[in-house]
């Protein structure tokens, strides 16, 4: 499942930032975070029990089908309203949803965001789509060279590419190693030949906050 | 004439070019690279200046140009894609133009995980083969990358890096084909310091006809000690052969440096021999000082003379 992977953080940090609040209501989320074992029911129990041995009495939990959609979200009014302070175990979206609508609570983010990627081994969940919103890996045999690229190259491997390492670091692969394995395997090496004229990134975050509208899925 | 820059001039009369490498302090002040400036400026045809290199804070490549010139030697500024987007780059070209600057070296850049400031974002707005193509498009089509027309349009002789070295090797020959077909006008190459791979890379290259379309210069690095040579071949997309490091090795160490210089000597010989070479590259990071006495044990002084020539008139327009 492609998903938005996300880490626990660490429990002294969310201890720092509960100081001087008593209520704490831990809520996760049950579609990524669940899948990646950072923000489902199970780290919620595990998280409150901490929370407990180091000293809050008043924890309650809830985790919602989705913190990323407010049909969802009044399942949590009741326990919001009680608390003084939300830890969020679910992606940034979530933590933002929960802080739209409970305003007059502070809410805040039991996780690390970290990417849209997936699980190539249990245990193991790497990145694969930063999100640029022009999909090109229809020319790069189905590598992304925006983002498993380090320097996101559009025209090939930079003069770092060795042994099929980025040089960043040897764990990474070089993405455009990648891509013309995959070409040469499919007899598509012209495909590398074609100079890539420069990215609109204006489709990309850097044309500020995006949103998709779908009118065919609008309410009527 | 595309730049009317010396280095161009001299690619075009047929002169075998030697170029070599300045790179800017850490600091704000202008002392060193004067000083290198002025101890090159009658063994080599131009410098490069190193654009933060490794992606280490310096002064600017554009600065250090302005030192250079008026150290009475030709600049060659280095551009990197990691910094700058396109609106940076090419506001750069602009200033780097009206200051007499005329020649170019577009290149990726480091990451900056190998810097100082491994905290930093990236830009990489472009890359590499987009910029030159970009630094054409001002030149030749006058305009900027948006389509907007430029009245007064910088000229560069538009330099690019190829590394035959680097990985998948059968790409490297493409990538440098890309790079002429989207502009390039000179080529230096990454640091050789195994000569038959380069050889190899060279036939490929020939057998493409792409020798004919742009000059191609090799990159050298005179290294004092078999230790710095052993250090070059961990640097990713370097190429060291054992042997190479055996033979320094088997040198004593008062006499390395001797040695790192007599290699030197030998691979500019060979490079000159090679059908398709049209110059040399010295790299002597942080040794800047030696490249007089290489460039004379080579052969290759005194430097062509040529009059006038932008980097010394300034703008004109």
């Amino acid at each position: 499942m492609s998903m938005i992977v996300a880490e626990r953080k660490p429990l002294d940090e969310v201890l720092q930032r509960l100081d001087g609040y008593r209520k704490i209501l831990v809520a996760g989320c049950s579609e990524c975070v669940t899948v990646c074992q950072a923000g489902g029911e199970k780290e919620v129990e595990v998280l409150a029990s901490l929370l407990r041995l180091r000293g809050f009495t008043d924890v309650v939990t809830d985790v919602l089908t989705r913190q990323c959609d407010v049909e969802f979200l009044p399942a949590l009014d009741l326990k919001a309203a009680w608390s003084d302070c939300i830890v969020s175990l679910a992606c940034g979206v979530g933590v933002q949803f929960l802080a739209e609508r409970y305003r007059d609570r502070w809410v805040i983010p039991g996780l690390n965001t970290k990417f849209g990627g997936g699980a190539r081994e249990p245990g193991v969940w790497e990145e694969r789509c930063g999100f640029c919103g022009e999909c090109v890996l229809h020319l790069t045999g189905g590598v992304c060279p925006i983002i498993r690229c380090s320097k996101s190259l559009l025209n090939g491997p930079c003069g770092g590419s060795q042994n099929g390492k980025c040089e960043i670091r040897d764990e990474v692969e070089c993405a455009w190693q990648l891509i013309y394995d995959r070409l040469k395997g499919l007899g598509r090496l012209d495909l590398l030949a074609e100079p890539i004229p420069p990215k609109d990134w204006s489709h990309a975050r850097d044309g500020g906050p995006r949103k998709v509208k779908r009118t065919d899925v609008m309410a009527v | 004439m595309k730049s009317g820059s010396k280095l161009e001039l001299l690619f075009e009369a047929g002169y075998f070019v030697c170029t070599g490498e300045v790179g800017p302090p850490k600091s704000a002040s202008s002392r060193g690279i004067s000083k290198h400036a002025a101890l090159l400026k009658d063994c080599v045809d131009a410098v490069n200046l190193t654009d933060n290199q490794t992606a280490i804070v310096r002064l600017s490549s554009i600065a250090a140009a302005v030192h250079v010139m008026r150290a009475g030697a030709e600049p060659i500024i280095q551009m990197t894609c990691r910094d700058r987007n396109r609106i940076a780059m090419q506001s750069d070209l602009l200033g780097a133009h009206s200051l007499g600057i005329r020649n170019l070296l577009c290149l990726s850049g480091d990451h900056q995980s190998f810097g100082n400031h491994p905290s930093a974002r990236n830009v990489f707005d472009v890359d590499s083969i987009q910029l030159i193509r970009m630094v054409k498009d001002l030149r030749d089509e006058k305009k900027f990358q948006c389509g907007e027309a430029c009245k007064f349009e910088p000229r560069m002789f538009i330099g690019a890096a190829a590394n035959p070295f680097g990985d998948p090797f059968e790409f490297r020959v493409i990538r440098l084909a890309k790079k002429i077909a989207a502009g390039a006008d000179f080529i230096q190459t990454q640091a050789i310091f195994d000569m038959a791979k380069f050889k190899r890379w060279m036939g490929m290259v020939r057998d493409m006809g792409l020798h004919e379309k742009v000059f191609i210069t090799g990159g050298i690095v005179p290294v004092k000690s078999a230790v710095a040579l052993q250090r070059n071949s961990e640097v990713p997309g370097m190429a060291v052969p054992e042997a190479l490091i055996k033979r320094m090795q088997g040198v004593p160490k008062p006499k390395q440096q001797e040695e790192g210089v007599k290699i030197a000597v030998e691979f500019i010989q060979e490079l000159q021999e090679i059908p398709g070479i049209r110059g040399v590259h010295i790299m002597a990071i942080a040794w800047e000082e030696i490249i007089p006495e290489i460039v004379e044990r080579a052969g290759l002084l005194p430097r062509p003379v040529v009059e006038g020539g932008p980097s010394q008139a300034g703008e004109v327009e």
